[in-house]
């Protein structure tokens, strides 16, 4: 292998281009086919309602390009294989870990990352309610448990304590002993109706 | 002073960045021209390095290669007694000693990179257990093996064991290692040059000890380093010691490339290579009279402090001072000492040392309690410390304690009683056994003895022309609410509004040094600093005849702002001074351990599965005093959250060694708790203000750690009638003792 087979540092030549306007000046678009030359693949997907086209290698992690083609960094890694869910992305309306995911499988997907969450300064109820109950601590695996709190909510609007322990199990926290979590789904839940 | 804020569940500082995923972690951070940082470890535990050797088919040109030659100042981590090199030079002491570093812009190859060099080592003779290091099998450190040894004596304990009617009890406990398993990983940034001197921005709990260890290590002027907290996604005393060494390896990398370079470890290098909590061993001899009074209490208390002596000296002090509890006994001799062995060194984790010699007393005591037919509350409330009497180091308690009345609403909580009666009955003949038990314990607050007095922690506040307030200081915000609560005490001692102040990132070049955030400090000392400079802020404006009690935000916003047109800045500092009486004999470990102790009752019901050995806790209450509480809802978080680690040090994580490496260094083997394992815990708070706290409060942090093991154990010894004696307490335990009972009836 050599030099510049892969290069995933921010800011150099191959970043993602977002469409919709956003796009930022990348040496391969001016020479095309580069991308196909290196084996990266032109993947189109939707990321937090906004249509991009994601250049990378097809098994590249969906984590990687989120956080460093797209500079989503609200998607965190905590484990790299899927035990702890601090990288929950929802994929199609499943929440899925996206460092179990590769990229190429994302075609024509729809992915929803914590930044997608609030609408604009406006905060999404389980937002609220988990800084009102104390759910985040260090904040670290707050991203992941988010948006498994938001699925959970949008397959059963109305759960049990039992059903929130499931619900959440596939997101580790270390800090909080998960009680104020399940507070703020409680919370989030009794604001929303 | 107001009371506008504390008590009060104010949002979080850090709040809405942590929700909406803003908030940057070290890893979320890139610098321009920045290269990735990797470590090549050592695979064995103890030998000779003889050669390494570069693999073929990398373009070793291109990279940047540390070894202990390229080092510039000393080649030793700064802590306490220096014995811990950055880079291992000839001799490597534990299996993932770092032995050489590299960098690449390039993470892919750089990993290539990393499993194409081999170091060859001759293996030498290694001990990996306490039996061993203590019987010197081989000599691995020092002369003996022992990093540290304490003694402490209270009255005679030699004279007790003849005395007629005495029942003498023995016992011997032992606890295992236990990963912090903080979810970030270590990581930090370093740019580093001889004109520009070295920055490292990182996740850490403890900014001046990377800023000393990085002094010592590029010889370079204390200005010429310069320190940053990123936000830190959890340490648990995970990260208090080990960031020196990752942003060491960073730095130097920078140092010799002249680019910035980024390390994040990985999860199976964060666990398999850095601290974790001492496993422990110890012995009990008890005497008691037929009444239940303790008369004397033997303990020698031992800790496996890993291949280097690093903190051990002090988990082993906080454990000793801990291992008598809070009960009032004649006759104390507590032997205890640290010992050395080939496992990676053992570090600071939440509880520090008590976790480990709390576990074994009040384990013990219910064994105490059975063999002089007392029911294990009872023994305890005949010998529960009180106000006027004297702790095992001879500390007499000044402040007002009542654990009787903990260890009844405990009861009352938890319906330990009716419980305790209805299992004992529907046990007979059920494949569910269930189970209830407690712990009593306290946990002193603040360094140890006259570490604070030595510490001489700094705090500063400063006011903006605008009339809002700056905490300076270098405490870190890891997740237990440190930004929420020093602005809260500030906006009460100013009597303004909580969005008024704000609290810095620490970053050594512009923060006093208020100490490193552990031994839960931060509130209780830490916080009191916060609350006399923003005090003295206020003096200072009136001293000026600027501002008159009472004011609004807005008289106080012009005070500033005159005061600022005139004086240029307005700043107060203040420093720790050791309050009046304390006295601390070092020597022969007699004193005040601790200016205050919280103290606790916890109890744990749980479930023991006969089919599948499996144990659960069902359910968990948790009392304590703390002093104020300053934030109820950070505060019971930081309960429910210690609560949580300890059901997993308890039932769940186990290090699996094999030959002095963890060899489940994954999350998916390595178990910790989650949503579906956690009982419902139930916290509550007696508030006993301690004048020598901000507002009244004390040390909250570790407490929690204390209570869960003893707790659950003495439930399952309820639930099984089977005594467990050691944790972690895994169904393979359980199924061994279980079957080993069946075989005997």
């Amino acid at each position: 292998m050599k030099r510049g087979d892969v290069s995933e540092t921010p800011g150099e030549a191959n970043e993602t281009r977002l469409d919709a306007g956003r796009a930022r000046g990348s040496a391969d678009e001016e020479r095309p086919g580069a991308d196909a030359a290196r084996g990266k693949v032109s993947v189109r997907c939707i990321v937090n309602g906004e249509a991009v086209v994601l250049h990378a290698y097809p098994l590249a992690r969906l984590l990687d390009v989120l956080r460093e083609e797209l500079r989503l960094t609200g998607t965190k890694e905590g484990c790299g294989e899927g035990e702890c869910g601090a990288c929950s992305v929802i994929l199609d309306g499943e929440l899925v870990n996206s460092c179990l995911v590769p990229v190429a499988q994302v075609l024509g997907a729809e992915i929803k990352t914590v930044e997608g969450v609030a609408d604009g300064e406006r905060l999404h109820a389980v937002q609220q309610a988990m800084i009102e109950c104390g759910g985040a601590q260090c904040g670290i695996c707050t991203p992941g448990m988010v948006l498994a709190a938001l699925s959970l909510l949008e397959r059963n609007p109305r759960p049990t304590e039992a059903d929130i322990r499931e619900g959440l199990a596939g997101n580790l926290c270390r800090c909080t002993g998960y009680m104020k979590i399940f507070d703020a789904v409680v919370k989030a839940v009794a604001s929303s109706q | 002073m107001s009371d506008q804020n504390i008590g009060k569940p104010v949002p979080r500082k850090e709040g809405r960045a942590k929700v909406t995923g803003a908030a940057r972690y070290v890893d979320d951070l890139a610098v321009p021209g920045m290269l990735y940082g990797v470590t090549v470890r050592s695979h064995v535990a103890r030998g000779r390095i003889s050669e390494i050797i570069f693999g073929d088919r990398i373009p070793w040109d291109e990279f940047t290669v540390v070894t202990a030659r390229d080092i510039p100042g000393a080649n030793a981590v700064a802590l306490i007694l220096n014995d811990q090199p950055y880079l291992a030079d000839r001799i490597v002491n534990h299996a993932e000693e770092p032995i050489l570093l590299l960098a690449h812009e390039d993470k892919y190859l750089l990993e290539e990179a990393r499993r194409a060099v081999r170091v060859e080592i001759e293996p030498l003779p290694a001990v990996f257990s306490i039996e061993d290091s203590l019987a010197k099998k081989e000599i691995v450190w020092g002369e003996d093996n022992v990093f540290k040894s304490f003694l402490v004596e209270k009255g005679n304990v030699d004279e007790v064991w003849d005395s007629p009617g005495l029942v003498v009890v023995e016992g011997v406990y032992a606890t295992g290692a236990q990963e912090q398993l903080y979810i970030e990983t270590n990581g930090v940034i370093a740019t580093a040059s001889r004109e520009e001197g070295v920055v490292v921005q990182g996740s850490m709990q403890c900014p001046y000890y990377v800023h000393k260890a990085l002094v010592k290590l590029f010889d370079l002027p204390e200005d010429k380093v310069r320190v940053i907290q990123t936000e830190t996604g959890g340490g648990f005393g995970g990260k208090e010691e080990y960031p020196s060494m990752i942003a060491g390896h960073a730095a130097l990398l920078a140092w010799k490339s002249g680019r910035p370079v980024k390390m994040i470890y990985d999860r199976a290098e964060d666990m398999t290579a850095t601290t974790k909590r001492h496993p422990s061993r110890t012995r009990h001899r008890t005497a008691v009279t037929r009444a239940g009074q303790l008369l004397g209490m033997e303990i020698d208390f031992v800790i496996d402090g890993g291949a280097y002596a690093t903190l051990s000296a002090v988990v082993l002090s906080r454990g000793t001072i801990h291992a008598a509890g809070p009960y009032n006994c004649p006759n104390v001799r507590i032997r205890s000492r640290a010992v050395a062995t080939n496992a990676p060194p053992h570090g600071a984790f939440r509880g520090f040392g008590a976790p480990q010699s709390i576990f074994a007393l009040e384990r013990h005591l219910d064994k105490v309690a059975a063999a002089v037919g007392l029911a294990p509350e009872e023994l305890r409330r005949r010998n529960f410390i009180s106000r006027g009497e004297t702790t095992a180091t001879g500390q007499v308690i000044r402040e007002e304690v009542d654990m009787g009345a903990l260890l009844d609403r405990a009861f009352e909580l938890s319906d330990y009683h009716a419980k305790r009666e209805r299992f004992s009955r529907e046990n007979v003949g059920n494949k569910i056994k269930r189970g209830i038990g407690f712990a009593s314990f306290m946990h002193g607050a603040g360094f140890t003895g006259s570490g604070e007095k030595y510490l001489q922690s700094v705090v500063g506040c400063e006011a903006t022309a605008e009339g809002r307030v700056r905490v300076l200081a270098a405490s870190t915000e890891i997740g237990q609410g440190t930004n929420t609560i020093f602005a809260q005490i500030a906006a009460d001692a100013l009597g303004l509004d909580y969005e008024r102040v704000e609290v810095v990132r620490p970053d050594t070049a512009s923060v006093p040094n208020s100490g490193p955030t552990v031994a839960s400090r931060t509130c209780m000392i830490v916080g009191k600093l916060v609350e006399s400079a923003a005090l003295q802020l206020k003096q200072t404006l009136a001293g000026a005849g600027l501002l008159q009690e009472p004011y609004t935000a807005e008289e106080f916003e012009r005070a500033c702002r005159e005061y600022i047109e005139k004086n240029g800045a307005l700043k107060s500092f203040s420093q720790y001074r050791q309050p009046e009486g304390v006295e601390w004999d070092d020597e022969h470990y007699r004193g005040d351990a601790y200016g205050a102790y919280a103290w606790a009752v916890y109890v744990a019901e749980v479930s023991v599965d006969t089919l599948t050995y499996e144990a659960r806790v069902e359910d968990f209450v948790a009392v304590q005093e703390v002093g104020r509480v300053i934030h109820p809802v950070l505060a019971a978080g930081q309960i429910e959250g210690g609560v949580a680690q300890g059901v997993g040090w308890t039932l769940y994580e186990s290090v699996v060694w094999a030959g002095g490496r963890m060899a489940n260094g994954q999350m998916t083997n390595y178990i910790i708790p989650t949503s579906a394992d956690i009982p419902p815990i139930r916290v509550h708070f007696f508030e006993n203000p301690y004048a020598g706290g901000p507002a009244g409060a004390k040390g909250i942090g570790e407490l929690p750690m204390d209570g869960p093991a003893p707790a659950i154990l003495n439930a399952v010894e309820h639930a099984t009638g089977v005594r467990f004696d050691s944790v972690p307490l895994t169904p393979e335990a359980i199924m061994e003792a279980l079957e080993g009972e069946a075989v005997k009836a």
